[in-house]
């Protein structure tokens, strides 16, 4: 795989069994022991995810002249030090540049973490919509970890005994700044699988530190593979597939992270897509079997086009398929079944599917 | 003695009976196995017709028959626990087959040469 980006963990990736794949310029994990054991691993006790990939600016100005708070549709005025929120960045239609978190670090400090794929146009965006203050792009000296788990505090909280942390103490959505190894490290109680879990910052070293450690005590390696399956069981957004400069918030049945009484880029747009009401949107579906539709298969009733699948996967929990479907209010009967197929290989039929709701399980 | 196609199905066979499944390869290029579709009993297929497919987490893959005859059995088991291919591969065929034109045979790969082939992928 050449010209392709490798994270400070490569190496102990590959001494592992390990499957790579070329993602978003990255080489990175799809699965290790395989994506059912690692999803299960992340759901009963702790996985360990390498998501160095993702990138990280550092933002200091002023929060409310520079222009930053209206550059997402993130209210970051009213976030605490200390917190950190989800959000997006839109164009001037509303459509999603890329999905974000902001984290608070200081009266006129941020760190934003955004996806792989869409790091350089986010950073441009951004530097574009500014006044005053400065955009930092550090995500190559960034590593980061995700432990998450119901096991994940327990296994963590080990490593801070000397530093006086109780992650008893740290709440959903904040994050500490602490040192892990005598290194820094920035600490968040976030993540994308639904499970109790953390996010930790650090540089490379610390990283591969941080991955052996882990690995001894038990923790799993996970891939990209449990990965899409755990966010999906939760129904959490994927940029790329759920997400695109074509879909508004709204659509993506979002709407509960963007505030339309304020300013930002995109926020008029979504205002008149209110008014005059929504095409289509997003739902969620189970279908009737242990068969699964993939991004892109189109959904049907009386063989009318309904819509088409955003993102879907097997469901090692429930034992059925789950997506995301995209469809157009005019044409869809949310109280009957639909099909579900394959426009690329008609031969395999079609998957009977209902309307579901979110999160898939209940946590 | 098992014989493989380049589509990644082995067959083995007992007189003119050919039994069928899919390789290890294949299986462990494909991930956890959750899904199968087996071909219909009695129905007559044609030397590399797609005559069934799997699905896993990653992917799904249409199974082709190697060689030409007439089904006459399905190994039902896979339809509850088709991860029983990830077990393994070899012991858990796919059908059984009448095979209607032995020739064809020769076109399939022994399993040193098989091998070669999939390293080379």
């Amino acid at each position: 795989m050449e010209n392709l980006q490798r994270t400070a963990l490569y190496e102990e990736q590959m001494n592992i069994k390990c499957k790579m794949v070329s993602f978003a310029g990255w080489e990175m994990p799809i699965q290790f022991d395989g994506i059912i054991a690692e999803h299960g691993f992340c759901r009963n006790d702790a996985a360990l995810f390498d998501t160095s990939h993702m990138g990280e600016f550092f933002f200091k100005g002023n929060i409310k002249t520079s222009g930053i708070n209206e550059a997402t549709s993130i209210n970051i005025d009213t976030l605490k030090t200390g917190k950190c929120k989800y959000g997006f960045l839109l164009n001037e239609k509303g459509g999603v540049i890329d999905d974000l978190i902001i984290y608070r670090l200081s009266i006129d400090e941020l760190m934003i973490v955004v996806n792989a794929s869409r790091a350089a146009v986010d950073f441009k965006t951004i530097t574009s919509r500014l006044k005053s203050g400065s955009l930092d792009d550090r995500s190559k000296e960034v590593s980061k970890l995700d432990l998450q788990g119901p096991n994940s505090k327990k296994i963590l909280q080990k490593y801070f005994l000397d530093e006086n942390v109780n992650l008893d103490d740290l709440g959903f959505f904040s994050f500490i700044k602490t040192k892990i190894f005598g290194e820094n490290c920035l600490l968040s109680r976030t993540g994308y699988t639904g499970e109790l879990g953390f996010e930790l910052y650090i540089d490379g070293k610390t990283a591969v530190k941080i991955w052996n450690a882990l690995l001894k005590e038990g923790v799993k390696p996970a891939g990209l593979g449990a990965r899409d399956a755990l966010r999906l069981e939760m129904g959490y957004s994927l940029y790329g597939n759920d997400l695109n400069e074509e879909i508004t918030p709204l659509e993506a049945n979002l709407s509960m992270f963007v505030n339309l009484n304020r300013e930002f880029v995109g926020c008029q747009a979504l205002k008149k897509q209110k008014e005059e009401g929504l095409k289509r949107v997003l739902i969620p579906f189970k279908t009737t079997s242990r068969r699964s539709a993939r991004k892109d298969f189109e959904a049907f009733q009386d063989d009318k086009k309904i819509g088409f699948v955003s993102s879907a996967a097997f469901s090692p929990t429930l034992n059925v398929g789950i997506g995301l479907l995209m469809v157009d209010f005019e044409t869809f009967d949310e109280n009957r079944s639909f099909e579900l197929r394959d426009k690329s290989n008609k031969n395999r039929g079609s998957i009977e599917a209902n309307k579901a709701s979110l999160p898939f399980i209940k946590k | 003695m098992k014989k493989f196609s380049q589509e990644h199905e082995w067959i083995e066979v007992n007189g003119e009976e050919g039994v069928v499944g899919i390789s290890s390869y294949a299986i462990e290029q494909l991930g956890d196995i959750t899904f199968l579709e087996l071909p219909e009993i009695d129905s007559e297929v044609s030397a590399e017709d797609s005559v069934a497919f799997v699905e896993s987490v990653k992917a799904a893959s249409d199974i082709y028959t190697p060689v030409s005859g007439r089904v006459i059995e399905v190994n039902e088991a896979l339809l509850g626990t088709p991860e029983l291919l990830n077990q393994d591969a070899n012991e858990n065929w796919i059908y059984k087959m009448i095979i209607s034109d032995e020739s064809e045979l020769e076109t399939l790969m022994d399993e040193k040469i098989y091998n070669e082939y999939t390293e080379s992928l």
